[in-house]
């Protein structure tokens, strides 16, 4: 982004507002007073990723997965229906499929062509995810993309990368870090990282360094 | 192809900006925080106003991916400011809006006629309900898992799905998801004509030849079968 236009700025009383956002501004106007659009539908939606839907409702998928191997099952075979049980559904999250990290595989999500991603379990993607290096790079050379994120896995392990190039969207069930059989879903909950849902990132240990999180 | 040579391109053939798989040379990943969702003011709003619009039925996600795509400078540009030069584009198509408008930054001209409009009261639920994209399919499923396939290797002249590294490629079904509407009649206005989707997975030399180190790694696709032939 360039700086504020310092003219502009004396003219209409705005400060530190660059060329972009002024143009967004002016397309909002412009479709307000045309009658496509409700502003007050936009903070709303706004409000609902910064605050409601975001990859702490994957954490819960994972967790429960993690703690009852009836649902475990259900995610498996059907990952919309059993999702939808704990309440998680819709845009960007219509078809979700839950493919299990084992000993033997560990999985991958990218979207090669745009930017798909299971919205309503792990909010918006991250940049990275949208961005040139990840989606070019993800599908030939994936240890390497694997080592951007320090992580580094035993050759013997298969690597699976799912591009999600149709409308189903993927989510990825790490394994449950050795250590955690005496912790409840909710603890269980909080080592389960947005990377660790996309296949790009492990689980925090237990009782291992807190990594900060603000996403809901 | 350089930027300007891409341009001329597009004249007369559709090319795709946004088809990255498998290029060398995008440097590495930077990965960020969990929370680090925007990084100016305006990409929040143009994210919104993205999916507002989409609730009035003017376009639907095909076409606006198509929009998206086919931006001349898309691979310069950051990801929302591809949403907000997308989104101008689809209102300049559609005649939502018209380009002084856009210059003026007010409503000049009658508005066009639209579906919906989303109201603050109505988002959770809509968000809630999303867009299912299966639909009824006339025919049986032609293929099933663990049968061979060979992905089209023709790049189409529209907006499809099938990524360029994985054109012309021999690779084994693993999954049948039913049938979805089809993204490449879609985004041309041709009707969403429902096919059978799949998940085809390749083995690495399949997709990047022999010389290529092995890193113990398949990559799968979800290809509507128009995409397929038997191999």
């Amino acid at each position: 982004m360039s700086g504020p236009n310092h003219d502009h700025e004396h003219k209409d009383g705005h400060s530190s507002l660059s060329p972009l956002e002024l143009r967004v501004r002016a397309l909002e106007t412009v479709l307000t007073q045309k009658g496509y659009i409700d502003p007050a539908a936009l903070d709303v939606l706004i409000d609902t990723y910064q605050t409601k839907i975001g990859p702490r409702n994957g954490a819960q998928v994972v967790a429960r997965a993690w703690c009852n191997a009836e649902f475990r099952r259900r995610l498996l075979e059907d990952a919309t229906a059993a999702i939808a049980s704990l309440g998680f559904s819709g845009r960007q999250g219509e078809h979700l499929v839950a493919v299990e990290n084992t000993t033997e595989q560990h999985n991958l999500v990218v979207c090669t062509l745009c930017s798909c991603y299971p919205w309503p379990i792990l909010g918006l993607p991250p940049t990275w995810y949208k961005s040139a290096p990840y989606r070019a790079r993800v599908v030939k050379d994936p240890r390497g993309v694997l080592a951007d994120f320090g992580v580094h896995l035993s050759e013997t392990v298969r690597i699976r990368v799912w591009d999600s190039t149709a409308e189903v969207r993927y989510l990825v069930l790490p394994q449950r870090p050795a250590g955690s059989e005496h912790l409840g879903e909710r603890e269980l909950a909080d080592l389960v990282t947005r990377d660790s849902m996309i296949g790009t990132g492990l689980p925090l240990k237990p009782g291992g360094a807190s990594t900060a999180r603000t996403s809901p | 192809m350089n930027q300007r040579q891409s341009e001329l391109a597009s004249v007369t053939e559709y090319v795709s900006n946004a088809d990255l798989g498998g290029q060398d040379g995008h440097g590495t990943v930077h990965p960020e925080p969990e929370g680090e969702l925007f990084h100016a003011a305006w990409e929040p709003r143009i994210l919104a106003l993205t999916l507002a619009m989409g609730a009035t039925g003017l376009w639907n996600i095909d076409t606006s991916r198509a929009a998206r795509e086919t931006l001349p400078n898309y691979r310069e540009l950051s990801y929302y400011r591809i949403w907000l030069e997308g989104l101008t584009k689809l209102l300049l198509q559609t005649g939502a809006v018209q380009a002084d408008e856009i210059s003026h930054g007010r409503a000049v001209h009658a508005a066009v006629a639209t579906r919906s409009v989303l109201r603050a009261g109505q988002v959770a639920a809509v968000l809630a309900r999303g867009s299912p994209t299966t639909r009824p399919c006339g025919s049986p499923a032609r293929y099933a898992p663990g049968q061979w396939v060979r992905t089209c290797s023709a790049a189409p002249q529209h907006h499809t799905r099938l990524p360029a590294y994985t054109r012309g490629k021999r690779g084994v079904i693993e999954r049948v998801h039913g049938a979805h509407v089809f993204a490449d009649t879609n985004a041309q206005g041709l009707g969403e004509q429902p096919q059978w989707l799949y998940t085809v997975a390749f083995d690495e030399h399949e997709l990047w030849g022999e010389t290529t180190p092995r890193q113990h790694a398949t990559v799968s696709v979800d290809a509507w079968e128009p995409y397929l032939e038997p191999a």
